[in-house]
């Protein structure tokens, strides 16, 4: 059962059971953020091709941002910089509604 | 990054060494040091401090920014007492990350099938706490209401300074162990630290309603240090 509970909640673990399975995936991390941001420096999302993916990189606000430019790292093999500011008024703009600003490094995980 | 520095930096994480992942964000190059590599690095100084703040972040440097970050070992709850509220706590601490050990002599109590999964030791606290088995990373909770079990694992932890020390049982009870660890040598100062009656003030009724309040006592006092040895 902890094993249940841990291969839920901690990304890193989740990554490597994911990787022994044999899908491709990309680590997104939280590398710098400004003002009210949800969640801290360090924090992780794994993701794999199909777009699955576990942990978080802010309260659920980027997180599908993050997806497709992950899904787009693990294709290519590039990592990328992505950041995120306050929601735009324009309802297609993802954003953080708590006003705060966020970087996240995207890698993907070479097997 | 390579799967194999993934598989390495959870090994570390298992066995509790702190490490650190340093990534160049301009090349991608990435390396993994572990808390007794780091004194070999070339960037010794700056990682030492990242370790000791526990804060990661990026460093700008010459080759570009390198972001630095830190994984320290989980913090540790020694249950005292596996009865039903230690059951509702188990899932709740793993889900917090905690790392969880569950300690009663009683075996009747102290059952595989009761606790599964988790490491349970169906022994007395003195027989099986060395002297180093405490430590101020770890909370300890007694929760038998048994003073031959409670008290000896309470005033180790005291001794060892424990971030978090909590104690079920009324007020009245809590009085009558507060005299005999006093008895026992204890000073007041530091018997007061024992979170009595345990928990958040909630209303808890419930043995997993109880478990909340006693994982939010425990959260609080480590994230915000404040509170620290103060009575809330």
């Amino acid at each position: 059962m902890v094993d249940m509970i841990k291969d839920k909640f901690d990304a890193l673990t989740v990554a490597q059971n994911w990787a022994d399975e044999g899908r491709q995936i990309a680590i997104a991390t939280v590398v710098e953020t400004w003002g009210s941001a949800p969640r801290p420096t360090g924090s992780h999302l794994v993701i794999d091709s199909d777009g699955n993916f576990e942990g978080s990189v802010s309260g659920g606000c980027v997180e599908g941002a993050v997806v497709f430019d992950a899904v787009d790292a693990i294709e290519s093999g590039e990592p990328k910089m992505l950041e995120f500011g306050v929601a735009d008024e324009t309802a297609w703009e993802v954003g953080l509604s708590c006003g705060g600003r966020i970087k996240i490094y995207v890698e993907p995980v070479a097997t | 990054m390579d799967q194999s520095l993934l598989i390495s930096l959870n090994a570390a994480r298992e066995a509790r060494q702190p490490a650190i992942v340093v990534t160049n964000l301009s090349s991608g190059a990435k390396r993994l040091v572990l808390s007794d590599e780091i004194i070999a690095d070339p960037l010794s100084e700056i990682l030492f401090s990242r370790l000791k703040s526990g804060k990661s972040g990026i460093e700008e440097m010459e080759n570009g920014d390198q972001f630095v970050q830190v994984y320290v070992p989980s913090v540790r709850l020694v249950l005292i007492g596996a009865v039903h509220i230690s059951q509702a706590i188990a899932p709740m601490a793993a889900a917090c990350g905690y790392d969880l050990t569950i300690i009663d002599p009683r075996t009747a109590f102290a059952t595989p099938e009761r606790f599964e999964g988790y490491t349970l030791h169906a022994e007395w606290p003195e027989d099986m706490m060395g002297d180093d088995y405490l430590d101020p990373f770890t909370a300890l909770v007694a929760v038998t209401h048994d003073s031959k079990i409670d008290d000896y694992p309470l005033k180790a932890a005291l001794d060892a300074g424990c971030f978090y020390v909590g104690a079920l049982g009324s007020r009245k009870t809590h009085a009558k162990r507060v005299l005999r660890l006093l008895e026992a040598g204890a000073d007041q100062e530091v018997v007061d630290r024992i979170r009595a009656p345990i928990g958040l003030n909630i209303g808890a009724a419930t043995p997993a309603e109880i478990a909340v309040a006693i994982m939010g006592q425990i959260i609080e006092t480590q994230r915000k240090p404040v509170t620290l040895g103060k009575k809330t």
